[in-house]
């Protein structure tokens, strides 16, 4: 007998993550052009920046089912691409090849086990050297373990990998790691070392004081096969870091070692040059602390042609210098520094040949500048190594600089990133049809408040105004040949208008067409005929033609046909050589592209239907053939006919061929070819919209006229029509309903993909082709509109809006539409010191006047200036905090209503909106902890206090109402029952509003081992979570006096969480720091048993488990996500879905959990999962099982990430998987399944 | 007697080899500093988790990668006076 969970989850990711973990550039298609590749999260993605497009792509990206922690490139001499070689979690070195065509993927080349899985102390993949020559690959351990690979080349292809090499050293720890250009001479690396092991025997704690730093160099002895740890002298006890310094004929060789208010010039071991010293140019200003050390935290080579090279090193405050190295023939004379420009603190820097630098920041967008100048022309003061002594702990006089706006470079394109998403709201408080998903994400100056919506970017190129309201537009050609649209037909109400495209759009004069009434279709007709088909006929005009740059006609021949007597066209549908009308009779008359571009009435067929006719379609005209093979018409009595236009067998056309039944009439009808994954890259496809808002797309077959291979889903609440347009030169569908829709062909994955525009609702629409640009055609009452799409890969929208500080929490008044955001900023100067600063270097101004003279007069005013936070960050303080309460309205206002700065070193930690029984139930108020003078490790404070704002009635404006100290910082409130809960440390107490101050009204202490950071509730319920021992239930019991706060279940696991929410009355979801998300229930006993006793007597008597609550909590599903969940939350993401678990992680995550509905599914989807896991081994080389069981085996959960890569798989691959699951799959069944859970759930 | 020596010898191999393999002889200043530094090692080595701490330090990962680091030096205190 099987047993199963009753609960499984698809683990989808909606949005990958945007941290950047590393980045470097490389040509890895092998085009002689240079591609950057990145790891965020667990994907590599290659990008490539290029000139003509002036902008960013992405390649290709992959998921490799692992925790990416460094990568490299080599290339062995004689290649013509580099590799790409990672270290991850997998105890493996794994190394790949890009490979563009026939098919985008990573080839594995080496796959080299060295150790366990995970992520330890001694398994190397820490740092990550490669040889610049590319003959070898050092890896290493934050501590102990070095292994080192040679990589040579046998045969033509090939590249042979040796067993590894040890350079263990044991107590040592290993702070940075390169690989040294030594030309051709055996292999170098460099290593930051730190031997602690006369410490580890010291019991005075004198020897720690005295431990050293060394620079380590190992040679790689190609000939004996061998590493020997050549050489090693003392560096600054601070130092970090390393950048390799270009060596071979005539360069100097060597490293530059950075520390703290240090950047040392070494040379190789063997080489004469001595060493030189900079320190680290500090900001002046007044707000600036002149002793303050900077540190660098990142910095790239750069190689110039013929030889030269810089560097670009960046501090901590994002300020970049460049580094230039005065050499003589190899040896180094002094090196030298300059302020280049100030950037957002980034994690890589990487400068391209072409003259971009991409910057992958720690926080915010991805940026791509333009380099303008090396900055050699700025006025930025340049200090020189012969200013500073060698030995860092002598005295010097520190170098100051100025900061000032990008000079250098200019910003190009940024890539919008969610990263680090702080906090995530699903709301619809703009009221559309799906709702929104808000996020505040960013630190530093840099924090943003961020409407995601699902929907396609366009770009708008052409908004006019029209005489009068229009229904339809249509674009058509003059002649078969042309390649550009010419006219544009407008039909009104009761008239038509045609305009002329010329260099204007102009109302154009004699051109034939019919225009007393309304306008049916457009369609250009044989070879140099249009027809335009009007309610009561056709008009056919011959041989059109406009003076060149002229809108007026030659008043071309016109025929006309008209409708039988009481009968009016209702529907029609053309293409280059046929046409059918619907007469409001229920007939449909069809006719011919005669041999002279005539129409010519199919006289013996025709169809009577016994229903009306909503609408037909045929599909334009094959490459080759004569005709369309179908027809099909959509009627009133919830049916889709197909009819044969080919003669069959005996000669007749007009037969139906299938009838398909709906579920609501339909209202409109289109065919066209789109790009998916038959082999021959294409099908056709028939798309049905109906009445109720249902879109349905199914492949009709061209031979046989069979409909197949469904997809339907619920657009909108008005009935749909269609446009056939072309989106980004692939051919896509316009569906419209109360907003418009594309659907269109994944670039990827090649799947049906169906998202909203981001775009007022429009009614009518046509695909453009001008001379200028392509695009699509609409109107809307009385406005004409032309917009395009850029790309189709990212279906998301992003709305910014910049916040103060870095934002810790918010929450939403949905009432009023508005959010109200607690930021703080760690060690940084608070507001009202920064003034007090400011103030100061002003009054002092006019005083420095009559010492300095002139200098302090063109200087007085920079001086008093705050520099733009965005850009330049926040001064920073040890031990300082500023922090700030902001109103944000995202809807009508779209920025920060009002800001409340804390004063007093006071930060704020938690915030909830309540509302007060005992003050009335229409007021409002915003309750804030704060803290002051907080610290970590050791958590230490001074006061802590929850603030009491009142909330005007427009949600706009807070009034300070009052404030009461608590004992220890509140992380969590949370209104419950017309009071607020509280966690106090790690008590729990309920508070009412009283005049003064809040009044407690009931308390448990010790509710919680660690500290509340979270309160959930539902009823009398309340979930608490705790920073590190996972959650506890806790029931309040209002009927004694005073209330109790009873805790009576609590987990068997110590999860650090970060958030919860509950899915029902039973049930909690939640994330930890260790980015797991995971279910738990109370047992449905001890839940009935809690709620009980109104007084809560016999909970009270309940012992103590294992010096817990009474209860445990049991586990129902588990999840290793690979990014800390920062929120979670259930809800439906799309108009008309399901309710879904989502998810926002602190990389810029957002994911979604899918409940599955059929036991069916699930064990398909099971199934498939197990196929995938061995038949698609992750790149990585980590097992996917035990990857997604990171700390706790995973439960209940299916990978959606990694189905979804079934997709991508070759055909044949494809079907040996389908072959092996149980229950009749078919490798397009198994499409549609996958298809469902993204598009019906999330998008 | 063989055995045991072999399987001492073994323990001793191991010891070499994987740091933090204890023994009956292991001290609570050994035991203790051995989980603290595969604590800081496992902080410093997952990006999540170094980002995490460093935004809520407000400062970038670097620096906080190398306070973690030196962390790892001495992370419970000096070693307990050996009584002889």
């Amino acid at each position: 007998m099987t047993s199963f969970s009753t609960m499984s989850l698809y683990a989808l990711t909606v949005k990958h993550p945007s941290a950047t973990q590393d980045a470097i550039t490389g040509d890895f298609m092998g085009n002689q052009r240079q591609q950057i590749l990145t790891a965020n999260g667990s994907r590599l993605s290659i990008f490539e920046v290029s000139r003509r497009q002036k902008g960013f792509q992405e390649i290709y990206s992959q998921d490799v089912f692992g925790i990416v922690r460094r990568i490299g490139k080599f290339r062995l001499a004689g290649g013509n691409k580099d590799l790409i070689v990672i270290t991850t979690d997998s105890g493996r070195l794994v190394t790949y090849e890009y490979e563009h065509e026939p098919l985008q993927q990573f080839k594995t080349v080496h796959y080299e086990t060295f150790g366990k899985s995970g992520i330890r102390r001694v398994v190397p993949g820490e740092y990550l050297a490669v040889d610049p020559k590319g003959r070898a690959i050092m890896i290493a351990s934050a501590e102990k373990n070095k292994l080192v690979y040679i990589l040579t080349r046998s045969g033509q292809t090939d590249i042979a990998i040796s067993s590894p090499l040890e350079a263990h050293k044991p107590q040592t720890l290993v702070y940075c790691l390169i690989g040294l250009d030594v030309g051709y001479d055996n292999p170098m690396f460099a290593a930051l070392e730190l031997d602690f092991s006369s410490a580890e025997t010291d019991p005075t704690g004198e020897a720690v004081q005295e431990l050293q730093k060394e620079l380590v160099y190992y040679e790689l002895d190609l000939g004996l096969n061998h590493i020997v740890r050549k050489w090693s002298e003392p560096v600054d006890r601070t130092a970090h870091t390393l950048f390799r310094v270009p060596g071979g004929q005539s360069a100097p060789s060597g490293v530059l070692c950075c520390g703290e208010d240090n950047i040392t010039y070494h040379r190789i071991f063997n080489n004469k040059t001595q060493m030189h010293r900079l320190a680290i140019p500090r900001r002046e200003g007044a707000t600036e602390d002149p002793n303050r050390k900077r540190v660098i935290v990142t910095g790239t080579l750069y190689m110039l042609k013929g030889g030269d090279f810089f560097y670009l090193l960046q501090t901590d405050d994002g300020d970049v210098f460049k580094l230039n190295i005065t050499h003589d023939n190899g040896t180094v004379e002094k090196i030298k520094i300059k302020y280049f420009d100030t950037l957002p603190i980034a994690t890589s820097i990487c400068i391209l040949r072409a003259g971009f630098v991409y910057l992958a920041c720690e926080s915010g967008d991805r940026t791509v500048y333009e380099l303008e100048s090396l900055g050699d022309d700025t006025e930025d003061p340049v200090f020189e190594s012969t200013q500073f002594p060698v030995d860092p702990t002598a005295s010097y006089a520190p170098p100051f600089f100025k900061p000032r706006g990008l000079t250098n470079l200019t910003p190009v394109e940024a890539l919008p990133s969610l990263n680090p998403i702080m906090d995530m709201e699903v709301a619809n408080l703009a009221l559309e049809d799906a709702p929104q998903i808000y996020t505040i994400h960013g630190t530093g100056g840099r924090g943003t408040f961020g409407t995601t919506r699902n929907a396609l970017e366009v770009l708008d190129l052409i908004e006019s105004p029209l005489p009068a309201n229009a229904i339809g537009v249509w674009t058509t050609k003059m002649n078969v040949e042309d390649t550009e649209d010419q006219i544009i037909v407008l039909s009104m109400a009761s008239s038509t208008l045609i305009l002329k495209i010329g260099e204007d759009v102009e109302q154009a004069q004699h051109h034939g067409f019919f225009e007393e009434s309304s306008t049916l279709g457009v369609q250009q007709f044989g070879e140099d005929c249009i027809i335009q088909i009007h309610p009561r006929g056709i008009r056919h005009i011959r041989n059109l033609q406009f003076e060149q740059g002229d809108a007026q006609g030659n008043d071309p021949k016109i025929t006309n046909w008209d409708s039988p007597p009481h009968r009016t066209i209702v529907a029609c549908a053309a293409n280059n050589r046929q046409v059918a009308i619907a007469l409001s009779s229920g007939q449909i008359l069809y006719f011919e592209c005669d041999s002279d571009g005539s129409l010519a009435m199919a006289e013996d067929d025709d169809i009577t239907l016994d229903s009306t006719i909503n609408c037909i379609a045929i599909p334009e005209v094959s490459e080759g053939s004569v005709r369309a093979n179908f027809m099909a018409v959509g009627c009133s009595d919830q049916t889709v006919r197909i009819y044969n236009l080919h003669p069959d067998v005996e000669g007749n056309i007009l037969r139906s061929i299938s009838v398909q039944g709906l579920s609501s009439p339909p209202s409109d009808l289109t065919i066209n070819y789109m790009r998916d994954k038959s082999p021959r890259g294409y099908s056709q496809f028939l798309h049905i919209g109906l009445r109720s808002g249902v879109y349905i797309r199914s492949v009709l077959d061209e031979m046989t006229g069979e409909i197949g291979d469904t997809r339907r889903r619920f657009l909108g609440p008005e009935a749909i029509t269609f446009a056939r347009v072309t989106a980004a030169g692939e051919p896509a569908v316009v569906a419209m309903t109360s907003r418009p829709w594309l659907a269109y062909t994944h670039p990827r994955t090649s799947v049906l993909q169906l998202t909203p525009l981001n775009y007022i609702p429009f009614k009518s629409a046509w695909n453009f082709d001008g001379s200028a640009f392509k695009g699509i055609i609409c109107v809307n009452a009385n406005e004409l509109r032309i917009f395009t799409f850029n790309d189709l890969l990212d279906n998301t929208t992003y709305e910014p809006i910049q916040l103060r500080y870095s934002p810790r929490k918010f929450v939403s008044y949905p009432d009023q539409g508005v959010f109200y955001v607690i930021e703080s900023e760690h060690n940084t100067i608070g507001a009202d010191i920064r003034q007090m600063l400011i103030d100061q270097a002003h009054s002092n101004g006019p005083a420095k006047m009559g010492t300095d003279g002139e200098e302090a007069l063109t200087n007085g005013h920079t001086f008093g200036d705050e520099l733009d936070p965005t850009k330049f960050g926040y001064p920073k303080a040890q031990g300082q905090w500023a922090s700030c309460i902001q109103i944000v309205d995202p809807i009508t206002e779209k920025k920060v209503v009002q800001s409340l700065e804390l004063k007093d070193n006071k930060s704020a930690v938690s915030v909830a909106l309540a509302y007060f029984e005992s003050r009335g139930e229409n007021d409002m108020y915003l309750c804030v902890g704060t803290v002051k003078d907080l610290r970590f490790t050791p958590y230490q404070y001074t006061s802590a206090s929850i603030q009491i704002y009142k909330v005007s009635p427009d949600g706009r404006q807070l009034e300070f109402v009052h404030e009461t100290e608590v004992t220890q910082p509140p992380l969590a409130l949370l209104p419950f029952k017309g009071k607020l809960i509280a966690g106090i440390g790690t008590d729990l107490a309920l508070f009412d509003c009283g005049m003064r101050s809040l009044l407690r009204k009931a308390m448990q202490p010790n509710a919680v081992s660690t500290r509340i950071t979270g309160l959930k509730t539902q009823g009398s319920r309340i979930v608490v979570s705790d920073q590190s021992q996972s959650i506890t239930y806790v029931v309040h019991k209002d009927q004694v006096h005073p209330n109790r706060l009873i805790p009576f279940a609590d987990d068997t696991v110590a999860r650090h969480t970060t958030c919860t929410e509950m899915l029902d009355y039973e049930t909690t979801v939640g994330g930890d720091k260790f980015g797991n998300i995971w279910i738990v229930r109370c047992p449905a006993k001890v839940s009935e048993a809690a709620d009980e006793s109104p007084d809560g007597l016999n909970l009270t008597q309940d012992k103590a488990y294992l010096a817990g609550a009474p209860n445990r909590l049991d586990l129902v599903a588990h999840y290793f996500s690979n990014d800390i969940p920062t929120s979670i939350q259930r809800t439906n993401l799309i108009s008309g879905g399901e309710r879904v678990i989502f998810w926002s992680g602190l990389q810029g995550t957002l994911g979604a959990l899918i409940p599955f509905s059929s036991r069916r599914q699930q064990k398909m989807f099971q199934q498939l999962e197990l196929q995938l896991r061995g038949d698609d081994k992750p790149l990585s080389g980590r097992d996917h099982l035990a990857y997604r069981s990171y700390f706790t085996p995973v439960k209940s959960m299916i990978d959606g990430d990694l189905v979804e890569r079934f997709l991508v798989l070759s055909r044949d691959k494809r079907e040996s998987i389908v072959g092996q699951l149980q229950g009749n799959w078919t490798s397009e069944m198994v499409d549609e399944a996958i298809w469902n859970m993204r598009g019906l759930y999330a998008f | 007697m063989a055995d045991k020596l072999r399987a001492q010898q073994q323990l001793e191999a191991l010891q070499a080899r994987y740091i933090g393999i204890g023994s009956a002889d292991t001290s609570k200043h050994e035991w203790t500093s051995n989980m603290a530094r595969d604590s800081l090692a496992s902080y410093i080595g997952h990006p999540p988790l170094l980002q995490y701490m460093s935004i809520g330090l407000g400062q970038s990962r670097e620096k906080t990668r190398v306070q973690l680091l030196e962390r790892m030096i001495q992370p419970v205190g000096p070693p307990p006076k050996q009584d002889d």
